[in-house]
């Protein structure tokens, strides 16, 4: 492999790295793109534990019918948290974090385009959050109007609403920042031969994600910035007895929400598109259509909104727009699907740890989509709306979806960060738990929802007894078997006595495999000299 | 009865495609909520069994496309394992396959998207009305407004609040048990109220939405729909309820502290009877007060 990169002499390359002395040094001033990845990764980890922690307490109290644990205030506290830090400070951190690493490696670059602009853009997230958090201990506590922050309701809140909507201004020209660097990174630091049509499905997942990222956070601002001045400057742009409209500021939100959804799974479908490729020691199939499906599916997230607000009581034409809107994106998402499955036919498949998250991936995220498709029918959506039905939906493309995707990645890659083979036996320890109890978890809450049950209710009838207790056991040991997922992490990283080869697998195609595990600091000095087969996934005919 | 729009194959269809057998069928034909309940329930108008057909016509698809793709998948995974031997293949391209899964996933939504657009068409119809009923949603109660009643003004509104039983019990560490809130024989733990709406079978009803405070939603499952009632801005839908009983349901959007605890029972009863009632509430000048009053001696 070294004749592949002439450049690369680990031996020789380690001992000169040029990696700051002294802790504050090397990790507060950090331009370095690995460096970075691995904050966003262990900042998202921690943000995945507070949130996960604050579901255990939803989950706790719906454990059964009554009142046990907290006070409803509390609870609508703990679901608003939940979805804030879960959605801004797990999933998108991951997926950057991964960019992070990943990008530069995979186009053959020596590091990020903008390092100073990367350094900036991690560093906002601590204290974004922190201040976040911060206001559950304020006066009259945290955001309690979910995470959608819906005025009027959000509004009544106290000192928390200003302080949360400043972190997520804070949390947005983060995303911004990473975005643009993203896009400038692929778009000019491309070893040659790195041709568009020929990159990682990943990378393009990513530039595909940093447009979106860039087109929809200024809308959040926007939004929120007016929910900031209705509150302390007396403007009535969501008063109705101003002259306002609450139900513009749901217009405004999901025309950021929508794409979000998205921001949140492009990337996840990249990485399963890395994966399953390499364990099926096969090319990805139809490699073009994967990558006009994902463009396919960003250009139309924008116009599909007003789906998570069919009963607000749009007029006849807006409803029917949007459930055809919402119907198509289902075509390309099949594609996706399709492609993966017929990538595994005809291959010679393996299934180590992160295959085994892939494919949980393709078939729990086809669940997700089913349940999307039945939510697009405006008719049946009315009776689905705002209910556990949905809760149970959007868990599925999040939990399963993208969480499972991460973890996949983060298996898959280990080797080639740490150096060293994580343990197999934990790790498929670790996802035959997850796959058992997140289905024990969320799938019962689509009965939930049928039977009638609304989401964001801290108590409910008796009837919806038994599927909550089942619901609520399954999150428990959802929750407990994510240590294990920490465990082996550390393992890998500290005890772990096998090394990782530079292929790491054995079927793994792309230009970071032809680097040695673990990476050198910096990645790819002098450019890499690309050969056929080593790109798209192996896929020569092109 | 509550079968009829649905034949037998399909009941079976839909227990196999649930794995859960007679339990669908049984449950469907309950109005409220029972415990291990599997599915939304037909409810009891016309347009809420369409809403149900629908919504088992999404998942007979989701789950066809379902069983074949996963099928696909699971012979794959057992046939093409390197443990028994298999060596990998190189292509990567099959035009006519991928036009083939473009094209019936095209078809099958358009098989989706006609029956639910001729019944949003039907539903947004709330013309020719001989009932109209404001309903307000406010912080954590609703207020009803019989508007119009064959032409005329009832001059009858009240206000419909958690019962005072289920509400007892749910106070954070209270120790009662909420299986134990009755009405008759149905656990009514919060899916009761001290004055349900009263309506009347056989007639179309027109509900005006709106709310005071925030937004909230008035949702019955077994009419099978909900509507947002937002402050500011009227919405409104209708129903024309086939069979007389008592339809449950909740604030469906998140609306503060007690959002759970505000729900909606809906009394249907014959028309002679809701007239009769109707004319009791318009006779008695404090008639608000009175029925408003009236639960405190229930307790
Ligand atoms: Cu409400």
């Amino acid at each position: 492999m070294a004749a592949v990169n002439p450049a690369i002499q680990p031996d020789v390359h380690a001992s000169h790295d040029h990696k700051p002395h002294g802790f504050l040094h090397r990790w507060l001033f950090t331009t370095n793109h690995k460096d970075i990845g691995t904050l966003y990764l262990i900042f998202s980890l921690t943000m995945f534990f507070i949130g996960g922690s604050f579901a255990m307490v939803i989950r706790a109290e719906l454990f059964q019918p009554g009142m046990q644990l907290v006070q409803p205030e509390f609870f609508n506290e703990m679901t608003s948290m939940h979805g804030l830090i879960m959605i801004f400070g797990a999933i998108m951190p991951a997926f950057v974090g991964l960019a992070n690493w990943m990008l530069p490696m995979m186009i053959g670059a020596p590091d990020m385009a903008l390092p100073r602009l990367n350094n900036w853009s991690f560093w906002i997230l601590p204290f974004a959050f922190l201040m976040l958090i911060s206001t559950m201990f304020m006066p009259g506590g945290g955001p309690q109007g979910g995470w959608t922050m819906y005025p009027p309701l959000a509004l009544e809140g106290g000192m928390n609403v200003a302080f949360a909507i400043f972190s997520v201004h804070m949390m947005g020209i983060s995303s911004i920042m990473g975005a643009i660097n993203i896009i400038a990174t692929i778009l000019n630091m491309r070893a040659p031969g790195v041709d568009l049509l020929r990159m990682p499905v990943f990378v393009w997942s990513w530039l595909i994600t940093a447009f979106l990222l860039i087109a929809v956070m200024p809308v959040l601002a926007g939004a929120i910035t007016m929910l900031l001045t209705d509150k302390y400057f007396g403007t009535s742009f969501f008063h109705a007895a101003g002259g306002g409209d609450p139900v513009m500021y749901q217009h405004i939100f999901w025309f950021f929400g929508h794409p979000e959804v998205y921001i949140m799974i492009l990337p996840a479908f990249g990485i399963v598109s890395e994966i399953v490729p390499t364990f099926s020691r096969k090319p990805l199939f139809g490699y073009q259509a994967m990558v006009y499906a994902l463009a396919c599916i960003a250009f139309l997230s924008f116009i599909v909104w007003a789906h998570h607000m069919f009963t607000v009581g749009m007029p006849l034409g807006g409803n029917l727009f949007f459930m055809y809107g919402t119907m198509l994106i289902a075509i390309p998402t099949g594609v996706k699907i399709f492609n993966w499955v017929t990538t595994m036919w005809g291959g010679s498949l393996t299934f180590e740890t992160p295959m085994l998250f892939a494919c949980a991936f393709v078939i729990l995220f086809s669940i997700g989509g089913f349940s999307g498709v039945s939510l697009a029918l405006v008719p049946a959506d009315f009776q689905y709306q705002d209910t556990f039905f949905v809760v149970a939906h959007f868990h599925y493309v999040l939990v399963t979806g993208a969480a499972f995707a991460i973890m996949g990645a983060v298996y898959y890659w280990l080797p080639k960060w740490s150096g060293h083979m994580y343990s197999e036996k934990w790790g498929k320890i670790h996802f035959w738990s997850s796959a058992i109890s997140v289905n024990l978890l969320f799938f019962p809450q689509h009965f939930l929802g049928l039977a009638g049950m609304p989401r964001r209710i801290p108590d409910y009838n008796v009837a919806f007894a038994d599927f909550n207790m089942l619901s609520s056991i399954g999150g428990f040991w959802f929750g407990a078997t994510q240590l294990i997922f920490v465990g082996v992490i550390i393992h890998c990283v500290y005890f772990s006595k096998q090394r990782a080869t530079e292929r790491v697998w054995e079927g793994a195609k792309g230009l970071e495999w032809t680097l040695p595990s673990p990476a050198p600091y910096h990645s790819f000095t002098h450019p890499p000299v690309v050969t056929a087969g080593m790109l798209a996934h192996g896929d020569v005919s092109h | 009865m509550i079968a009829s729009g649905v034949t037998r194959t399909r009941r079976a269809f839909a227990g196999l495609a649930l794995l859960a057998g007679g339990a669908l069928g049984s449950t469907a034909a309950f109005a409220n909520p029972v415990p291990w309940q599997l599915n939304m329930p037909q409810g009891v108008s016309d347009i809420s069994k369409r809403v149900y057909d629908l919504h088992m016509l999404g998942l007979y698809v989701c789950a066809g496309i379902g069983i074949v793709v996963f099928a696909v998948m699971f012979v794959a995974m057992f046939r093409f394992r390197k443990s028994r031997g298999a060596v990998a293949q190189t292509w990567a391209h099959n035009t006519r396959l991928e036009v083939v899964w473009t094209i019936i996933p095209i078809l099958l939504l358009i098989m989706l998207a006609w029956p639910a657009t001729r019944l949003l068409i039907d539903m947004n119809d709330v013309g020719e009305s001989d009932l109209t009923v404001k309903v307000t949603g406010f912080q954590w109660r609703w207020r009803y407004d019989y508007v119009e009643y064959q032409k005329q003004d009832p001059g009858v509104h009240f206000i419909s609040s958690l019962d005072t039983e289920s509400n007892r019990v749910r106070q954070l560490g209270s120790g009662l048990d909420p299986n134990a809130v009755k009405d008759g024989d149905y656990s009514s733990y919060l899916l009761n109220v001290d004055n349900p709406l009263v309506v009347p079978v056989g007639v179309k009803i027109r509900f005006l939405i709106t709310a005071d405070d925030v937004i909230h939603s008035w949702w019955v499952p077994t009419l099978g729909w909900k509507q947002d009632a937002i402050p500011g801005f009227i919405n409104d839908n209708w129903t024309k309820i086939n069979t007389p009983g008592l339809y449950r349901g909740q604030c469906a959007e998140l609306c503060g502290r007690d959002h759970a605890f505000m729900p909606i029972v809906v009394k249907a009863v014959p028309q002679a009877e809701f007239e009769q009632w109707l004319a009791t509430h318009k006779s008695a000048a404090a008639a608000t007060a009175a029925v408003g009053a009236a639960p405190d001696g229930q307790g």
